[in-house]
């Protein structure tokens, strides 16, 4: 993905609640896309790609071209997505079974998949799937195979735990996902893009660059316009 | 070789035997052959290894038969869910093994079985916890693990309409996992929705062809 712009501080604006940072997604996702959207809060993305945005949605249990959640007159138990919620088919849907719906993702024909995360680190590791607690139960689901699988992967979290710990680190703590694999980090407070070694912050929500870089524990460096390295 | 229409899921899972590895069909419970799974849990067999998506879903299907102490080993990639209470009760008591298989190697470890490859390199769960204990390999600057097929004795299967040959279509995604496994055991019976004559499914719809199946039966809808 390009980052051809330059810093956006909105500070007026921000920390963004969950329906904001998905439209900040949704803005993001070129027309046209292929583009998977993890369980739980990437499935908001969805609700903001604008009319005619070209994009089809895969979701890993077999469809291509998957429609919104299915009103309650609609509920098929055979139509369900990936979080095994009854959803509904587009026109020009396809279906196929999971081995090819996994070499789609692993072959690469996938532009973008949206992920929820414990932890990214500065190089672009990811950790989303176990704890790690030794009374946890794993479960990896298709976590694994999208982190390495999809062209473009994008990250949707609060940029903080709970306990006001960054999420944005330098190696993760949390068991990784995938090694390498993030592109893009969409927080409440900022956005980062990964690449090349460095974590670049694209834009800002209700804090300044200092202020952030200052709550983070990484090198950060703000987007310049292009040309101007 | 003609394939059984059996007229029972009684008869559909008869010899079915105590130590086997059961592929078993849905993602959540659609594509789920609640009714084979129910006619296993009559038949008694036991020591089993499930392999499936998730590892059951409130109380029926394949929770019912977990529910049984009867599956000795769960090889899936998401056992744990909301309703998944049936399992977890299992798992926390040491009652039940876990293997752990990213959704992707799993489908594809039961291609490999039915495709004839003896392993193969993946580049999902390289430098992960999943990977620990696997051969991995540098591959044009890429990390892989090796995985090896999963092979079933026995394949459980939901279909859309099946015709007396074998053939199956399935219906929506509850495809899910089916014509995968269908290639991957070997004895493989499907619960569809209907039988039809030869000659009633177009050819070019087929998705499982009859040379994987052996059992077929029509399941009981509700009164």
């Amino acid at each position: 993905m390009s980052t051809s712009n330059s810093l956006v501080e909105n500070t007026g604006r921000g920390p963004l609640s969950k329906h904001e940072m998905a439209a900040v997604i949704a803005r993001d996702i070129p027309f046209g896309s292929f583009v998977n959207l993890g369980i739980g809060q990437p499935t908001l993305v969805a609700d903001h790609l604008p009319a005619g945005s070209g994009v089809v949605l895969h979701t890993e249990n077999g469809m291509l071209n998957m429609g919104p959640a299915a009103e309650e007159t609609q509920v098929d138990p055979e139509l369900i997505n990936a979080g095994k919620i009854p959803v509904t088919e587009l026109p020009g849907a396809a279906y196929f079974h999971h081995a090819d719906s996994f070499a789609m993702m692993r072959g690469g024909h996938l532009d973008i998949c949206v992920l929820g995360a414990f932890q990214v680190s500065a190089a672009g590791d990811l950790a989303n799937w176990h704890t790690g607690a030794p009374d946890a139960i794993p479960a990896v689901g298709g976590a694994m195979d999208l982190a390495i699988g999809a062209k473009n992967v994008f990250v949707m979290m609060t940029l903080f735990a709970k306990n006001g710990s960054p999420k944005l680190v330098a190696e993760c703590t949390y068991p990784l996902t995938g090694l390498g694999c993030v592109d893009r980090v969409y927080t409440d407070l900022a956005t980062f893009s990964i690449g090349q070694g460095r974590v670049t912050v694209l834009e800002t929500f209700g804090i300044t660059y200092e202020d952030l870089a200052s709550r983070l524990d990484i090198p950060l460096q703000p987007a310049e316009p292009a040309g101007s390295l | 070789m003609t394939i059984q229409v059996c007229a029972h899921t009684d008869e559909a899972v008869a010899g079915i035997e105590d130590g086997s590895t059961v592929l078993i069909g849905g993602f959540g419970m659609a594509g789920m052959p609640v009714q084979l799974i129910d006619a296993l849990i009559r038949q008694g067999a036991t020591d089993l290894t499930v392999v499936s998506n998730n590892a059951g879903n409130g109380d029926t299907g394949l929770a019912a038969l977990l529910a049984t102490g009867r599956v000795r080993k769960v090889i899936c990639s998401f056992p744990r869910q909301a309703d998944s209470w049936v399992f977890d009760e299992l798992y926390r008591a040491g009652k039940i093994e876990l293997e752990v298989v990213p959704q992707g190697n799993l489908a594809e470890r039961m291609r490999a079985a039915g495709a004839g490859i003896g392993a193969f390199f993946t580049p999902t769960g390289a430098n992960t916890l999943l990977a620990e204990g696997k051969e991995s390999r540098e591959i044009d600057g890429r990390t892989y693990v090796l995985e090896y097929p999963i092979k079933g004795d026995v394949a459980l299967i939901g279909a859309h309409r099946a015709d007396r040959m074998g053939n199956l279509v399935y219906r929506k995604t509850a495809r899910n996992f089916g014509p995968v496994m269908a290639t991957a055991a070997t004895m493989v019976v499907a619960q569809v929705r209907e039988i039809v004559d030869v000659g009633e499914i177009d050819p070019e719809t087929v998705v499982t062809p009859s040379i994987y199946v052996d059992r077929v039966v029509q399941e009981v809808t509700a009164a």
